[in-house]
């Protein structure tokens, strides 16, 4: 094990960077989205309500690895070029942004309606409502759920493998092949994916205890 | 002047008739208690004042507004109508001190100071003004509601609704409860119009009395003649004689 890391420091570091970064960029921008969809799902608003359901069952009834080939392969025949790692990056943001507006709705609709009545009631306006009032109280309810879907994120991100992200699994392919020592490349891989999983994990249910 | 007018209002749901060609004014500084069976429509009917419910036809007009229009501002309206509901609705993620200066700050823009001024007041006013750092769900029940009155009275309001107010609260809270509806009501410039079944608050304070069964008013009484005299309606004696003597 040692000498896999001595060996293949390198490509491991690059693995776990790039597999980091691309968690990290679609974690926020999944979550941004996916809550906006979610707002939209709730909204008085039918157009809004209409391509929210649309958005979201579409992309939760899509393989990631389709969503991803399609950003890959697609996209440059007809707009522009785009790297492994961005195609990956942008399929994971899509796909994970689904289940999180689905998981999102549900801490919304799970909040008392006299909440948002009675807000209603006082004078402030549908979004003044959703946003001091419901939305706090909607994202306390749904940690725990937040919580699986990044670290379903997390290793979702091994989609990159696929499109020549040089994230942690594809990395360890090539060391894999390389080394011929396959059962200790994917042990040490595995230990580098639960660096990542394990912290986050951690910190979610300290938030849900901290918020609860 | 009149603050709250009904002409021929109709509402429904789906097929259902909720409200049955509704006419009814109340005046300004006018207290107003509303009975009936349940399902008889005064929640549907106390609901539509403020838009929480809208109607299908007629004419609503709140505070010169008209809200069958459906071009009017519903956040006008509850500018100047406030509600207080059966289960309170106080906002659980807020402290009290928050739940009263949330919509004065961001409805009415009333400056920092003077908002908590205000509610500090109104705190005052309900007998609460200590709890002001706490969260709704370490109150009890009455001093919840007694908070959901404050908050309503921080918007500073020409008309207050309260539907069934007292009706979630232990027997030994209704009283606190209703203490503080009766100086409200003393005070001549507030129209309130009260859904309950406290007829002793409607004998102390009401201008009037109307009754209501199956989405129609059946009696619109003074408060003189519907307790003194006989309500001239037959369900109306009736509901009148089971609820005194229960």
């Amino acid at each position: 094990m040692i000498a896999i890391f001595h060996n293949y420091g390198g490509l491991l570091l690059q693995g776990f960077g790039q597999t980091l970064l691309c968690s990290i960029i679609a974690l926020l921008f999944s979550l941004i989205i996916g809550s906006m969809f979610a707002i939209f799902e709730v909204t008085p608003v039918k157009s809004l309500r209409v391509i929210a359901r649309v958005y979201i069952e579409v992309f939760r009834n899509i393989p990631l690895l389709v969503i991803t080939m399609f950003f890959y392969v697609v996209i440059p025949m007809f707009v522009t070029k785009i790297s492994g790692f961005a195609a990956g990056t942008v399929g994971l943001t899509i796909y994970t942004s689904a289940f999180i507006a689905e998981t999102v709705r549900s801490g919304i609709q799970s909040v008392d309606p006299g909440q948002m009545e009675g807000a209603r009631a006082n004078g402030l306006s549908w979004w003044q409502a959703m946003r001091h009032i419901v939305l706090p109280q909607a994202f306390r309810y749904v940690i725990p759920p937040l919580g699986n879907q990044f670290i379903n994120l997390v290793k979702n991100s091994s989609v990159l493998a696929f499109v020549a992200g040089f994230d942690l699994m594809y990395q360890g392919n090539v060391i894999a092949s390389d080394s011929l020592n396959t059962m200790t490349t994917y042990v040490v891989i595995g230990i580098l994916y639960l660096i990542i999983t394990l912290p986050l994990s951690y910190w979610m249910r300290y938030l849900e205890k901290k918020l609860a | 002047m009149s603050m709250i007018e009904f002409h021929n209002v109709q509402k429904y749901y789906g097929d259902f008739h909720a409200l049955h060609d509704i006419n009814l004014t109340i005046d300004a500084g006018e207290t107003v208690v509303l009975i009936g069976p349940s399902g008889s429509g005064k929640s549907t009917l106390i609901r539509t004042v403020n838009g929480l419910e809208r109607i299908q036809e007629g004419q609503l007009i709140v505070n010169g507004q008209d809200l069958a229009n459906r071009k009017t501002d519903m956040n006008r309206i509850r500018k100047n109508v406030g509600m207080v509901f059966q289960h309170f609705n106080l906002y659980a993620n807020k402290t009290i001190l928050e739940n009263i200066m949330l919509a004065p700050r961001l409805v009415l823009k009333r400056p920092e100071e003077e908002n908590k001024k205000i509610a500090m007041d109104m705190l005052d006013r309900v007998g609460l003004a200590d709890q002001a750092p706490k969260m709704p769900a370490q109150l009890s029940g009455g001093q919840q509601q007694r908070i959901a009155i404050a908050r309503s009275l921080a918007m500073r309001p020409k008309a207050l609704l309260f539907d069934e107010p007292t009706s979630a609260l232990d027997p030994e809270m209704i009283d606190d409860v209703l203490n503080v509806m009766k100086d409200i009501a003393r005070d001549s410039s507030m129209t309130m119009l009260v859904v309950t079944h406290e007829m002793g608050f409607a004998r102390e304070v009401a201008n009037r009395v109307v009754f209501m069964a199956d989405g129609h008013i059946l009696e619109d009484d003074t408060k003189e003649k519907f307790f003194d005299g006989q309500p001239s309606n037959e369900r109306a004696r009736q509901f009148l004689s089971k609820i005194i003597t229960h």
